[in-house]
């Protein structure tokens, strides 16, 4: 067993168990570092196949942020984690039977002799001087140039409806009216008024 | 070496693990929505495995833009989930039950 | 010889003209001005004829396309002219008897409110009518075909608040129908047959047709010609009120009087007769067809003559004998001797216009009555109304030398010396026809001229001759009747009436060559002759010797009586089987087809199993978005095995 195929089994392992624990533990917040985990073992997995940009990319965006994003709404939003567990198993043997048909009638494709590393023998390493960053860069900044600015495109409208959806106006809050404070004359706030003078009290 | 069938298997598994996932945790969103995510991952691994074998490296520039979609995804599900959660102070799906005639 | 291209297109045009101007713009612009347009234009169309007529009988002749209305598949579909001897008779007779008709309906008319309107109808008639005798293809005569049955539907339809009017021109229109669909057929068979609608080129190309046939169902093979023959036949059956699809004709007398006249006794009902003789050249190709043509009209000839006999209606009696001569008519085509019958179409049209305006007369003067056991004695209060009918009926029974007599016993002759199949069924039709005629003829005289008055006494005052404008048109037309046939008969037999506009007369060593100075000279020996004249002693035996006789006689044969009074059952029969019968289809269409099939399966069924369906289908949709998801998944493993495994 080289060292890459332990690394590969490792992390392999890692990601099933994780993912498993995933959709199983009981908490939340569990299921969202368990997620973290997959995720990084996914991105390790990645680094053998020598994906390095995307395996950087997936630590940072999803590991550093959309996790994180994650995280906070669970922590938010106040969830009775009791009556979310009702009834977990009802459907436990029908999950059971499709995942594995699914796994079974994929697996039964995966081991066909296509894919076998005979007929698809793992290709030979790259120079060390080789940049996948710079490789990827310059495949989708010019042949992927329109599909990557829709990509920005939809971030940006993931942006803008994400605050949409949960900008909200409570009535308890005091806010800023701008358009009504540069409108403001001097009538409006100050009132001059004239005092009687206090007479000596020591005349 | 490592062949090409294995990283496949592993994309399968994660692909079922997650279909299960929203099978079993059919009343908590926020878990279905991770189980999406671990779908994607499926796919990715799939995309960068073949990449990899293939020596084409346009799979890997389709899991950057599945990346940026799941990204969005996650952002505007979660936001729905927020607004779910104001309005009908609960994320239980069974809750959802809206759209019946 | 000139170019008249432009009178023969207005010809027609000016009694277009005249139609719109007295149908569309009469209520504007009155009733005076509303006839004297129509008379102008028909009037104008009368003189044009008899100049056109005068240019073919020196030698003038036209065939030629007006315009191409449409080109479709290599077929020209024209508005043409053919102007020979035969079409220019027919316009001339048109025109004329049109002309007498228009100036009778100011008489006729006079209190009527819907007068403009009939000069419109009776305008356009002659329009239509014109252009089915001019045209050069069969196109445009199936066009003036229906034009002339439009019309003869509208008129008969003209007292629209009768409701016998209503039936009468709906069984019209309804018989018409079955004979115009003879004649498409003829028509497309024609153009099936020859690709093209323009006679000269169809009668060019027949005679290499002869052999074709038309391949029928079970493999039976029909000669092409003979089944043109006899699906146009249908058409002028139709048109011409022939057995069996006469039955139209006598109901159509509840129109006015003079388009009773004009359409259903001189031009519109002689329309097959033209039909036959322009496809002359085709008939000549066919012995069936000729044959079934001289047994249907000599059936017809002989047994509407029976029922004239018992008829008390005097518009009926005269319109049974127009059912009888067009009998004969027909039978001289049977024989091939065309020329003969558009001779006899000619006189008829003449002496029969007189008689039917003589009876209008007649029922102006007893306002409406038209029961002749209700008339007598009128000789004495309508005198140019009397003789005039004399003189049609005279010339109707065939008394020399009055037109009928030359035209009638040339037929007779025709049909005596001719050797198609049945031809010795049509001669003792023929001669039987001839008394019948007499007596029919004659006991209209007598019943309504002769003898005691039998008027009722509030209209005994009133009775009086009819006006000029009523009267005139009698004159004009007792001319005619009298003189036709003399002047015709040389020119019909030495063939320079209608030179070779319809196949030759089959003149041989028979010696069918007649003139009229022979025909003349032959009446102390001739058959029909005396028989016409015991037919009119007979009638003047019944009906003013011994008045009693006829009821005796109808109460002796009462059973013979019922059967010719009851015009042998044709209409009950159609009413039974046709009427009836489509009666019955329709109920069982509407419950079965309609109600059951449509409405209960097709439409309600089909609703309700959408529902019954929607009932079942509705429990699947939960509402809750995972029930979605999971049909997503089984769905995915399912299309994944089927992949997978198929």
């Amino acid at each position: 067993m080289t060292f890459l195929q332990f690394i590969f089994y490792l992390f392999a392992a890692i990601l099933i168990v994780s993912s498993l624990l995933v959709v199983t533990v009981r908490n939340p917040v569990r299921s969202a570092l368990f997620l973290v985990l997959a995720f990084f073992s996914a991105a390790c997995l990645w680094l053998t196949l020598e994906a390095e940009f995307l395996a950087i990319a997936l630590v940072l965006v999803y590991v550093g942020a959309v996790m994180v994003l994650f995280l906070f709404v669970i922590m938010m939003l106040d969830i009775d984690i009791a009556k979310m567990r009702a009834g977990f198993t009802n459907y436990l043997p029908l999950g059971l039977i499709v995942a594995v048909l699914m796994a079974g009638e994929l697996g039964l494709v995966m081991f066909s002799k296509e894919f076998s590393a005979e007929s698809l023998p793992r290709p030979a390493g790259q120079i060390a001087e080789y940049s996948n960053t710079k490789a990827l860069g310059s495949l989708v900044y010019t042949d992927y140039v329109f599909a990557f600015e829709l990509a920005a495109v939809i971030l940006l409208v993931a942006i803008v409806a994400a605050i949409a959806l949960t900008l909200r106006r409570r009535p308890v809050t005091r806010y800023q009216a701008p358009e009504q404070q540069v409108k403001v004359r001097k009538e409006d706030r100050v009132r001059l008024v004239t005092l009687p003078t206090r007479p000596e009290e020591d005349a | 070496m490592i062949p090409l069938s294995h990283y496949l298997i592993v994309g399968a598994l994660l692909f079922a693990i997650s279909v299960v996932g929203i099978f079993l945790n059919r009343k908590n969103l926020v878990i279905i929505l991770m189980a999406i995510e671990l779908l994607l991952l499926a796919a990715n691994m799939n995309f960068v495995a073949f990449s990899h074998y293939l020596g084409d490296l346009s799979g890997q520039v389709f899991v950057f833009f599945i990346l940026t979609v799941a990204a969005a995804e996650a952002a505007i599900g979660l936001a729905i989930l927020i607004v779910l959660f104001r309005t009908r102070r609960s994320i239980n799906v069974q809750d959802l039950d809206r759209l019946q005639g | 010889m000139q170019n008249l291209e432009l009178v023969y297109l207005a010809i027609p045009l000016l009694c277009l003209a005249a139609a719109v101007g007295a149908g569309f713009l009469g209520s504007r612009i009155g009733r005076t001005h509303s006839h004297r347009v129509a008379i102008a234009g028909v009037g104008s169309a009368f003189v044009l004829s008899c100049w056109v007529a005068w240019d073919v009988f020196h030698g003038g002749y036209f065939n030629g396309p007006v315009y191409t209305w449409a080109v479709s598949g290599g077929i020209q579909f024209e508005i043409g002219f053919l102007i020979d001897p035969l079409s220019a008779v027919m316009m001339v007779i048109v025109t004329f008897v049109s002309l007498m008709v228009h100036i009778y309906t100011i008489g006729y008319m006079a209190e009527d409110p819907g007068y403009s309107r009939f000069f419109g109808y009776i305008a356009l008639f002659t329009f239509a009518m014109l252009m089915l005798v001019m045209s050069n293809n069969f196109l445009q005569l199936f066009f003036g075909w229906e034009g002339v049955g439009l019309v003869s539907y509208l008129l008969i339809g003209f007292w629209y608040e009768r409701e016998s009017a209503v039936r009468a021109n709906l069984k019209a229109f309804l018989v018409n129908r079955v004979g115009d669909f003879g004649f498409i057929l003829g028509i497309a068979a024609v153009l099936s047959l020859f690709g093209t609608l323009d006679y000269a080129e169809v009668f060019k190309a027949a005679p290499s047709a002869k052999l074709e046939v038309f391949e029928g169902p079970w493999g039976v093979e029909w000669g092409a010609i003979t089944v043109i023959c006899l699906l146009l036949f249908v058409g002028a059956m139709g048109k011409s009120a022939q057995v069996p699809l006469h039955v139209w004709l006598p109901d159509s007398m509840e129109g006015p009087t003079p388009i009773s006249a004009l359409i259903h006794a001189a031009t519109m009902v002689t329309a097959g007769i033209f039909l036959v003789a322009r496809m002359s050249p085709l008939y000549e190709m066919s012995v069936a067809a000729s044959s079934t043509v001289l047994i249907v009209g000599a059936l017809t000839a002989f047994l509407m003559a029976f029922v004239a006999v018992v008829q008390t209606d005097i518009k009926r009696v005269v319109a049974y004998s127009t059912l009888s001569q067009l009998g004969y008519m027909t039978v001289a085509l049977g024989v091939s001797a065309y020329s003969i019958a558009i001779f006899h179409l000619a006189t008829h049209a003449f002496f029969k216009a007189l008689l039917f305006l003589a009876a209008g007369s007649v029922i102006i003067a007893m306002h409406h009555e038209q029961d002749m056991r209700r008339m007598g004695g009128l000789r004495r209060v309508m005198p140019i109304t009397y003789m005039t009918c004399l003189v049609g009926s005279l010339a109707l029974a065939g008394i020399p030398p009055f037109a009928g007599f030359f035209s009638k016993d040339a037929i007779i002759e025709a049909v005596h010396h001719s050797s198609v199949p049945g031809a010795g069924f049509a001669y003792v039709s023929v001669l039987l026809g001839v008394i019948l005629t007499a007596f029919y003829s004659f006991r209209l005289v007598f019943m309504a001229f002769h003898g005691p008055s039998r008027v009722d006494s509030h209209t005994r005052e009133h009775l009086h001759e009819s006006p000029w404008v009523v009267t005139l048109p009698l004159v004009l037309l007792a001319i005619p009747s009298v003189i036709a046939g003399f002047v015709l008969v040389g020119p019909v037999f030495d063939g320079s009436l209608l030179r070779d506009s319809v196949s030759a007369l089959p003149v041989g060593e028979d010696g069918l060559a007649l003139t009229a100075a022979g025909m003349l000279t032959h009446v102390p020996v001739s058959i029909p002759f005396w028989l016409a004249v015991l037919g009119i002693v007979l009638a003047w035996v019944f009906y003013s010797l011994k008045p009693d006789w006829p009821d005796m006689l109808a109460a002796r044969f009462n059973r013979v009586y019922r059967v010719f009074l009851n015009k042998y059952g044709f209409d009950e029969l159609y009413q039974k089987v046709f009427a009836d019968g489509s009666r019955w289809l329709g109920e069982q269409l509407w419950q079965w087809g309609d109600r059951t099939v449509i409405d209960g399966w097709l439409v309600n069924g089909s609703a309700a199993l959408v529902n019954k369906s929607s009932l079942l289908v509705r429990r699947l949709q939960s509402g809750f978005v995972y029930h979605y998801a999971f049909a997503m998944i089984i769905g995915l493993v399912g299309l994944m095995s089927w992949l997978f495994f198929a």
